[in-house]
C-alpha cells in the first residue's frame, strides 16, 4: 500500500473544515441541554440557517451578511421551539422532532430558485508569518474565519459556564429547576434564551455548509449532520473542550475514510463509510456504561418540563 | 372493519372504473422522484420530462410528482396512495424502487408502472434504462486525453450494475488514449449528499486527480472543482452548463420527454405493453452536452467522432479484446457485450484497482 499519495498538511485541513459545521450546532446544543432542554431540532435549524445564510449571502452580496442571516434564522426557528416549550410547555422531544420536519420543508420552500447559484465567499485568514510556517501554516493557520470562530466559540461557552455567574445559574437551572426556581431564578427566560442561543449556532453550522464546505443550496443538504451534532454533545458529556475532540474525531474519520478509499484500501468500504456512526456508538456505551460518570454529567433535569406551580 | 374496507375499495375501484370510461377525462400520471426536483441533476431531468409530457399533450394528461421519497418499503406507500388516487400510469425513477413497484403493481392490475434503470418486470410492469455508459466512453476518451496528473477520480454512488459499468466503461477509453492512467474511485454509498460529494471530490483532487468523473447527483463536485481550479469534470444528469465552459467540459444529459411522451400516448390508446427497453444516444434518452471551449480541437473532434460511431453502430462501447479484473478473459477480440452481461455487471475489468463493494 501507498501511503505517499497521502498529504498529511491536506487531511488536517479538510478535518478541521467538515468538522466546523457540527461543532458549531453542538456547542449550541450543548448549552441548550445544559440549561436542562433537549432540543432534537438541530437538522431542522441547521437546513433553515444554511438556507437564510445562502439567500442573505446572495442578495446583499456578502457572506458575512449571510452569516448574520443564517444567525437570524436560527433564533427565528428556534423561538417556536422554545415558545412551544417552554410557554405551552409542550413536549420536548415531540417538538424538537416536528422542528427538524418543519425546518426541512420550510427550507425547501423559500430556496427554491437559488439553486445553481454560486455564493459570495470569506477570504482565508492570513496571519503574516504564522501562515506560512511549513506544515503548521497551511494545515491550520491559512483557513476562512468561520473555522477560528467555531473554536472561539467553544472556549467562550467553557467560560461562560464554568467561570462566570450567569453560567452557573443556567447550569444550576439544568441541573435542578425546582431549586433554581425556589432561589428566584426565572427558569423559563434562562432556558428561552439558551434554546435561542443553540438556534443561532446550528444556523451559523448549516451556513458553513451551504457559503463554505459545499458551497451551493440543494434541498435536505445538511443531510443528517444535526444529528451528529445531538450525538457530539453526548459524546463529550456534555463538556465543551471534549466537544471539540469529537467533532474532529468525526471529521477525521470522515475524511479518512474517503481518502483511504481513493487509496484503493481494500478493506470493506461499507464499514469505513459506517466508521464515524461506530465510533460514536461505541463512546455512546462507553460512557454510559459508567454509570456514576454518565449520572454526574448528564443535567439532571434534562428534558424535563418545568412549570412552576409544581 | 375488512368487510368495510373491502366495500370502501370495490367502491373506489368501480368509481375508478367509470371515470375512465368517460373519454374526456385526462390521463393522469405519477411520478416518484427519490430527491429534490430541483438538485440540479437525475431528478431535475425527470421533472423536466414531465412537464415537456405536459407540454406536448396539454389537457388530456394530468400529472402528479412526489419527490424525496426514500428507497425501500415508504417508496411502496407512495406509489399505493398514487395509484388510489387515480393515476393510470406512474413512473418509478430510482434503482431502489423496483422491488416496491412490482409489489404495488401486483396489487393495481389496472394502473400500469414504468420503472426505470433496473431489470424486473411484470404484465403491468415496464422497465426503462438508458445506456449511460456510452456517454461515459466519451466522457473516459476526454478524461484520459486531458490528464496530466495521469490520475482520474471517480466519485461513485451505489454499487449497482449502472454505476459499475459506467466505471468500466470510462476506464476502457482512458486507457485506450491514455494506457498510464489509473483511476480512483470513491464509493459514497448515496445519489445525493452535497457535503460528502464536495468532500470526495476534495479528496480527490488532493491525492491528485485533475479530472473528475461523478454518478453522484447534486453539482456539489463542480463546485469544488471550480474553487480548485486546474480540474475538470462533467455535468450529471443534467446539462449543468453554470459551471461551464470549466470545470465542466461536457455532460451526460438524461432525456426522458420523449418515452414518457410515447409511453403516456401508449395508454391513451390503449396500446400500452409491458416491456424493457434500453436506449442510448442513437435514440437521444441519452444526450452528449456541448464539449466546451476548454477541451483542444483535436480531442474534441475525437470525442465526437467516438460518439458518431456509437451513434451509427458501427462501435460497441464494450468491445474485446477485455479481461476481467482478476485476469480472466472476458470478451474476445473483436466480441462485443451482450446486454444480459451488461445489465448484471458486478466486476471491474482489467486495470481498475480495489472492489465493488457489495
Amino acid at each position: 500500500m501507498d501511503f505517499s499519495a497521502l498529504n498529511p498538511v491536506a487531511l488536517l485541513a479538510s478535518l478541521m473544515i467538515a468538522a466546523t459545521p457540527i461543532m458549531l450546532a453542538a456547542i449550541g446544543e450543548l448549552v441548550v441541554e445544559k440549561s436542562g432542554v433537549l432540543n432534537l431540532g438541530v437538522e431542522g435549524m441547521m437546513i433553515v440557517g444554511a438556507v437564510c445564510g445562502f439567500i442573505t449571502a446572495v442578495e446583499t452580496g456578502s457572506a458575512w451578511f449571510g452569516l448574520l442571516g443564517a444567525a437570524l434564522g436560527g433564533i427565528l426557528i428556534s423561538s417556536i421551539f422554545a415558545f412551544l416549550t417552554q410557554v405551552l410547555l409542550a413536549n420536548q422531544v415531540a417538538s424538537g422532532l416536528a422542528l427538524t420536519l418543519f425546518g426541512l420543508g420550510v427550507s425547501a420552500m423559500i430556496g427554491n430558485g437559488y439553486t445553481g447559484i454560486k455564493p459570495p465567499g470569506f477570504n482565508t485568514v492570513n496571519i503574516p508569518l504564522l501562515s506560512d510556517l511549513p506544515f503548521i501554516g497551511p494545515a491550520i493557520l491559512s483557513h476562512d474565519p468561520i473555522v477560528y470562530i467555531g473554536i472561539l466559540l467553544v472556549i467562550l461557552v467553557w467560560y461562560f459556564l464554568n467561570k462566570t455567574k450567569n453560567g452557573l445559574v443556567l447550569r444550576a437551572v439544568g441541573e435542578n429547576h425546582d431549586a433554581a426556581h425556589a432561589l428566584g431564578y426565572k427558569v423559563i427566560w434562562i432556558r428561552f434564551s439558551a434554546i435561542l442561543f443553540g438556534g443561532m449556532c446550528a444556523g451559523l453550522g448549516g451556513a458553513y455548509l451551504s457559503l463554505v464546505r459545499v458551497p451551493q443550496w440543494t434541498e435536505g443538504m445538511t443531510a443528517g449532520a444535526g444529528w451528529i451534532a445531538l450525538a457530539i454533545v453526548v459524546f463529550a458529556s456534555w463538556k465543551p473542550f471534549r466537544l471539540i475532540l469529537g467533532a474532529y474525531l468525526f471529521g477525521g474519520v470522515t475524511i479518512m475514510q474517503l481518502n483511504l478509499q481513493a487509496l484503493g484500501v481494500d478493506i470493506g468500504i461499507a464499514y469505513l463509510s459506517m466508521a464515524p456512526y461506530l465510533v460514536t456508538i461505541i463512546v455512546l456505551v462507553m460512557i454510559s456504561s459508567n454509570h456514576l460518570r454518565s449520572s454526574a454529567n448528564a443535567p439532571g433535569s434534562l428534558g424535563r418540563i418545568f412549570h412552576a406551580s409544581q | 372493519m375488512k368487510l368495510l374496507k373491502s366495500i370502501l375499495m370495490g367502491g373506489a375501484l368501480f368509481f375508478g372504473l367509470s371515470m375512465s370510461a368517460i373519454a374526456a377525462d385526462p390521463v393522469k400520471v405519477g411520478f416518484v422522484y427519490v430527491g429534490p426536483i430541483n438538485d440540479g441533476g437525475w431528478n431535475t431531468a425527470h421533472d423536466k420530462a414531465r412537464l415537456a409530457l405536459e407540454e406536448a399533450l396539454g389537457d388530456k394528461v394530468e400529472t402528479v410528482f412526489v419527490e424525496n421519497v426514500p428507497e425501500g418499503p415508504d417508496s411502496e406507500r407512495v406509489m399505493t396512495q398514487m395509484a388510489l388516487s387515480g393515476a393510470d400510469l406512474i413512473f418509478t425513477t430510482s434503482f431502489g424502487y423496483m422491488d416496491p413497484t412490482l409489489n404495488v403493481a401486483a396489487k393495481f392490475p389496472n394502473v400500469k408502472f414504468e420503472h426505470a434503470t433496473g431489470y424486473k418486470t411484470s404484465d403491468n410492469m415496464s422497465s426503462y434504462s438508458a445506456r449511460f455508459y456510452e456517454g461515459r466512453a466519451i466522457q473516459g476518451h476526454i478524461a484520459g486525453s486531458m490528464t496530466k496528473s495521469n490520475i482520474i477520480g471517480y466519485i461513485a454512488s451505489v454499487p449497482i450494475p449502472e454505476v459499475v459499468r459506467g466505471i468500466n466503461s470510462a476506464y476502457i477509453h482512458a486507457k485506450k488514449v491514455n494506457p498510464n492512467v489509473e483511476f480512483k474511485i470513491i464509493w459514497l454509498f448515496t445519489w445525493m449528499d452535497p457535503a460528502k460529494e464536495s468532500d470526495a471530490a476534495k479528496t480527490l483532487i488532493e491525492q491528485g486527480a485533475d479530472v473528475i468523473l461523478q454518478h453522484t447527483d447534486s453539482t456539489a463536485p463542480l463546485a469544488a472543482m471550480q474553487a480548485a481550479g486546474n480540474v475538470i469534470g462533467f455535468g450529471q444528469a443534467s446539462d449543468m452548463t453554470e459551471y461551464g465552459p470549466s470545470p465542466r467540459v461536457s455532460s451526460i444529459i438524461d432525456d426522458w420527454a420523449p418515452y414518457y411522451i410515447e409511453r403516456t400516448k401508449a395508454v391513451m390508446d390503449g396500446t400500452w405493453k409491458s416491456q424493457a427497453v434500453w436506449h442510448g444516444i442513437s435514440t437521444g434518452m441519452v444526450g452528449i452536452g456541448e464539449i466546451t471551449d476548454a477541451i483542444p480541437e483535436k480531442v474534441r473532434a475525437e470525442a465526437i467522432a467516438l460518439q458518431d460511431s456509437i451513434v451509427s453502430g458501427a462501435y460497441h462501447a464494450f468491445t474485446g479484446p477485455l479481461n476481467k479484473q482478476d485476469g480472466s478473459p472476458w470478451l474476445a477480440s473483436g466480441e462485443t457485450a451482450d446486454d444480459g452481461t451488461l445489465a448484471g455487471m458486478t466486476f471491474y475489468v482489467e486495470g481498475i484497482k480495489g472492489k465493488v463493494p457489495n
